[in-house]
């Protein structure tokens, strides 16, 4: 499967992703600049990295959201091609509008870099099949506004509709999102947003694998 | 309106611009006719303490800063180090100790951001960041609010520009209560035949800018740098600079991309006095002269004179020469960036520093001479030190011994430093193979199987003050000895030398000696200086910081897989003492956290101890054959034991009954040269048979078992209630409204 990942100014996790993703495919993935207006038809996986793209000087992804490359992903999103935001990206796809809710400050005011523990919500979506349902991982954050909220009628439907993908266990919750919300997909199910970097726990190096079986779903790696 | 170049100098101008009268006549001398105002600005730019080292230089000569492996040392942006296979560590240490009291967040911000474009600018890609930060007394008005700016400026500008911070230390003392400390660290590694350095080649070349626009943010910086604090702080304000880490990355890749095209002849970063420094070392290194035309220089605001834009401290920029040819190719380059791109001036051959404005010569300067003529002092400096030992007699043994180690962990030096980097990125880059917590930062090297590189940050200030000469050695020695506990070949180094106003002799004695003290360890461990910076002037009100030499090290680890950390131990493993029993409690972390005393003379360093012990560690490590190993430094044997249980989750059996001394020396004493490590049982008797071959002192201390560290007779507590102690200061300390509020 075809992966393509989008470059913006300022985003900075950009290599890990590209290296995370090459690792595991065996394939580099293509880069698409920010002032592209289209992506090629046979890219079946786009991800948006981590950083601080623009600088983060206005609320976190609205400029990157307004930028050409992000009609072309939204096109692409709207036909059914996978679409992964990771911390930035995931700022990026709210603003956007492909996925709903906000993303605020930190409860603790603070940017939080540490290991916390998942739990797959939902083993059944594109991404999360290489998991079992109610799986627990270890994942890194390092972010300063993941404090996921919406309002409550939306988040009553994210949650009836089973879009939430990844929760931070009680006890691990860095950021005092809503419903401990870690992760989730859109309505059609192609589009996940997360806070955490499963790209930073693919090899020995990182100390641990678990965000590996992420990409391996997303890339069409595991039988579904 | 533009600030007129005519403005008349008389001496209280002089003065402003920190300029003794004699170094004024010296300028007189030197160009035989009155500066116009621009040139005083140059001058000052350029003569003061932080950009000329003139107390210091004639003391920094003296240390080793050659190697075989050493490809540059100190002169240029920053030291290069060769690890093989055709890469390089490029690295430095650089304070900014002022602009963060008067601002902590910028302050801080801004000195992770010059440090990271003094590795760039070499042509590398920056892998690891450390700080060294020193704060005053915790109950200190201002010290929360210091704190908590600088962790965040460190973070906010780290974080955003994508560098993981895998180490550095935190440390209160009332010493600092006035002038607090940010030593920031950086590396990168770059391609040995791919190093840029600032000597500008050729005549008649364009001078190119290149980055963020010129403010007037941070005229003066450097010169606010060379002088004491007094109640006038406050107006100091305006002469810290303004961070931007989103301009600073984009300037990163597109440096890195220009690099690639072979269109960079010279580059050097406009750091501290800004266009001045940076175009002045450009043009001396190369022989040549340099003519700027201010008109073309890209600014922010309307209205600047030609002093204020010599003179600015604005981030984020560059100047370079370039190839004319790839001119276009380059400027593509940053376009694409969104970064200015503006050709300044050229290069002459008439060895002249040539400022154009409006159509005006604002300053004709002979180049050469405003680097190389700068005043070069010879202070007088007096003897210290000299402090008998502490007789162990005279201190009481605590009556509690699980207590007494409690209070320690608990204390605000020896408390877990979590709270601070938590807020720093420490996983970027995905190459972090240890991150803070351990004995030293360890990032493997990308696009290599095995290679990793080992990076620390050491200084007992304590110590430095009791004895500069002996603290001296010290910092290098904990450096060194941090790298080898890793199992790294600890490589070069960099000092970043923090002392008060050196027109004090006791001020300038403790900067002599330690320097000297760093010189003789450098040389002895093979471990050279290959880059630093030196940061006067620490004093408020005439009370100076304690004397902080902060030595930062690099070290290279030729397989990760068999690299130590602090917490891999096993149940079962052996744990083993390398180095002797301690006997000695003077300027103990134990005495002066828990007892409130500093007496006596400080642990003294054996050069010859230390090598051999840290080689036979690191040999045993590199063999596989050690589950994990901390070194020994401040709060004895006992914090160590402690710091290794709390890290592996896994207790230990202690017993002492073979040392010899008294149990408080044995626990709390700080002698050189020492590292606990745990090896298999299996494989205990060995390690102790090669100990004894190589003529090391070691002991088995006990064995690694439950889930208590228990020292026969002494104390027995869970590792659980350990950490709740050691994790528990920092946040109750600073996650309290007040602390908010003072934000």
């Amino acid at each position: 499967m075809k992966a393509a990942v989008i470059l913006l100014p300022g985003l900075n996790r950009d290599r890990d992703m590209i290296a995370a993703l090459t690792h595991i495919s065996g394939e580099a993935p293509l880069t698409i600049w920010q002032t592209e207006t289209s992506i090629p038809d046979d890219v079946e996986l786009i991800v948006i990295p981590g950083g601080f793209s623009y600088g983060d000087y206005l609320r976190c992804g609205a400029i990157a959201a307004r930028m050409p490359v992000m009609q072309a992903v939204r096109e692409k999103a709207e036909k059914g091609t996978r679409v992964i935001g990771v911390c930035n990206g995931f700022q990026i796809l709210l603003e956007s509008g492909l996925l709903p809710g906000a993303l605020m400050r930190n409860a603790s005011l603070k940017f939080v870099c540490r290991e916390v523990k998942l739990e797959v919500a939902n083993a059944s979506t594109a991404f999360t099949q290489g998991y079992s349902q109610g799986q627990i991982l270890r994942c890194p954050v390092a972010h300063h506004d993941g404090n996921y909220f919406t309002d409550a009628d939306t988040l009553a439907e994210i949650e009836a509709s089973n879009q939430v993908a990844f929760r931070y266990t009680a006890d691990t919750n860095p950021n005092g999102s809503l419903n401990n919300i870690a992760g989730i997909v859109n309505k059609a199910g192609n589009v996940l947003g997360m806070m955490p970097h499963p790209e930073n726990l693919i090899e020995a190096a990182h100390g641990g694998s678990d965000g590996r079986a992420l990409f391996e779903s997303a890339l069409g790696l595991v039988d579904a | 309106m533009s600030i007129p170049n005519i403005i008349p100098i008389t001496e209280d101008l002089i003065a402003a611009h920190g300029l003794k009268p004699e170094e004024y006549q010296r300028i007189l001398d030197l160009i035989g006719r009155e500066p116009s105002f621009t040139e005083l600005g140059i001058f000052s730019a350029m003569w003061n303490e932080h950009c000329s080292y003139k107390s210091s230089k004639k003391w920094l000569r003296t240390l080793p800063t050659t190697g075989p492996r050493v490809l540059q040392g100190p002169g240029e942006n920053a030291g290069v180090v060769d690890i093989g296979d055709g890469d390089c560590v490029v690295f430095k240490m650089e304070s900014h100790n002022h602009p963060s009291y008067i601002e902590p967040y910028q302050g801080a911000a801004t000195g992770v951001g010059g440090i990271l474009r003094d590795v760039f600018t070499m042509g590398a890609r920056p892998i690891a960041a450390m700080n060294a930060l020193r704060f005053g007394e915790p109950d200190h008005p201002k010290t929360r609010h210091l704190v908590s700016g600088v962790v965040a400026g460190v973070g906010g500008y780290g974080n955003s520009f994508g560098v993981p911070t895998v180490g550095g230390e935190v440390e209160f003392d009332p010493r600092y209560n006035g002038n607090c400390l940010v030593n920031a660290f950086a590396a990168g590694i770059a391609k040995t035949d791919a190093i840029f350095l600032s000597e500008a080649k050729g005549v008649g070349l364009p001078v190119v800018y290149l980055g963020a626009k010129t403010g007037r943010d941070g005229v003066g910086g450097a010169t606010m740098a060379s002088a004491e604090f007094d109640e006038s702080i406050e107006e100091k304000r305006p002469t810290v600079q303004v961070g931007d880490p989103f301009t600073e990355k984009c300037l990163l890749e597109a440096c890195l991309e220009l690099m690639q095209t072979g269109a960079v002849i010279a580059i050097q970063d406009m750091g501290a006095a800004g266009l001045t420094c940076s175009a002045v070392e450009m043009g001396a290194k190369g022989d040549l002269g340099i003519e700027l035309n201010l008109d073309q220089v890209p600014v922010r605001e309307e209205n600047m004179s030609a002093y204020e834009m010599m003179l600015s401290e604005s981030q984020e920029r560059m100047l370079m020469v370039l190839e004319p040819e790839k001119e276009a190719e380059a400027k593509a380059i940053f376009v694409k960036w969104g970064l200015d791109f503006a050709i300044v001036g050229k290069t002459t051959d008439d060895l002249r520093f040539r400022i154009l404005h409006q159509g005006e010569e604002v300053a004709n300067l002979p180049i050469k001479e405003l680097g190389d003529e700068a005043p070069e002092y010879d202070r007088e400096w007096r003897e210290l030190g000299g402090l008998s030992p502490l007789d162990i007699a005279e201190v009481e043994e605590p009556e509690d011994y699980g207590q007494a180690l409690l209070d320690l962990l608990g204390s605000p030096n020896n408390a877990s430093k979590r709270w601070v980097w938590e807020q720093y990125d420490t996983l970027i880059q995905g190459n972090s193979l240890q991150i803070p917590g351990g004995d030293a930062g360890v990032v493997r090297v990308e696009g290599h199987d095995t290679k990793a590189l080992a990076f620390s940050s050491d200084v007992t200030p304590r110590y430095v003050e009791a004895n500069p000469y002996e603290g001296g050695k010290q910092a290098v020695a904990e450096c060194w000895r941090n790298l080898t506990a890793t199992g790294a070949e600890p490589l070069a180094s960099t000092d970043n030398l923090n002392f008060g106003n050196p027109e004090r002799p006791e001020i300038m004695g403790q900067l002599v000696m330690a320097i000297q003290g760093i010189g003789e360890a450098c040389t002895a461990l093979d471990f050279p200086i290959v880059s630093g910076n030196v940061s006067l002037y620490n004093e408020t009100n005439g009370e100076a910081i304690l004397p902080t030499p902060t030595i930062g090290g690099v070290g290279l680890i030729e397989d990760w897989s068999n690299m130590a950390r602090i917490g891999g131990a096993s149940t079962g493993d052996a744990v083993i003492l390398i180095g002797g029993d301690c006997s000695h409690l003077g300027q103990s972390a134990w005495m002066r956290d828990c007892l409130g005393r500093a007496e006596g003379a400080p642990p003294s360093v054996d050069l010859m101890e230390e090598r051999r012990n840290g080689d036979f560690v690191r040999s045993a490590i590199r063999n596989g054959q050690v589950t994990s190993c901390h070194d020994i430094s401040s709060g004895g044997l006992a914090a160590t034991l402690a710091e290794m249980v709390m890290a592996s989750d896994l207790g230990m059996d202690i017993d002492l009954s073979g040392c010899h001394g008294p149990a408080h020396g044995l626990l709390f004493g700080e002698d050189q040269a020492r590292y606990v490590i745990t090896v298999p049982s299996d494989l205990a008797n060995y390690i102790m048979a090669s100990a004894e071959g190589a003529g090391i002192p070691f002991r088995q201390l006990g064995a690694v078992s439950s889930d208590s560290l228990k020292i026969d007779g002494l104390m027995s507590i869970p590792v659980s209630t350990l950490r709740a102690t050691h994790e528990s200061w920092f946040p109750a300390f600073m996650d309290v409204p007040e602390a908010l509020a003072a934000e």
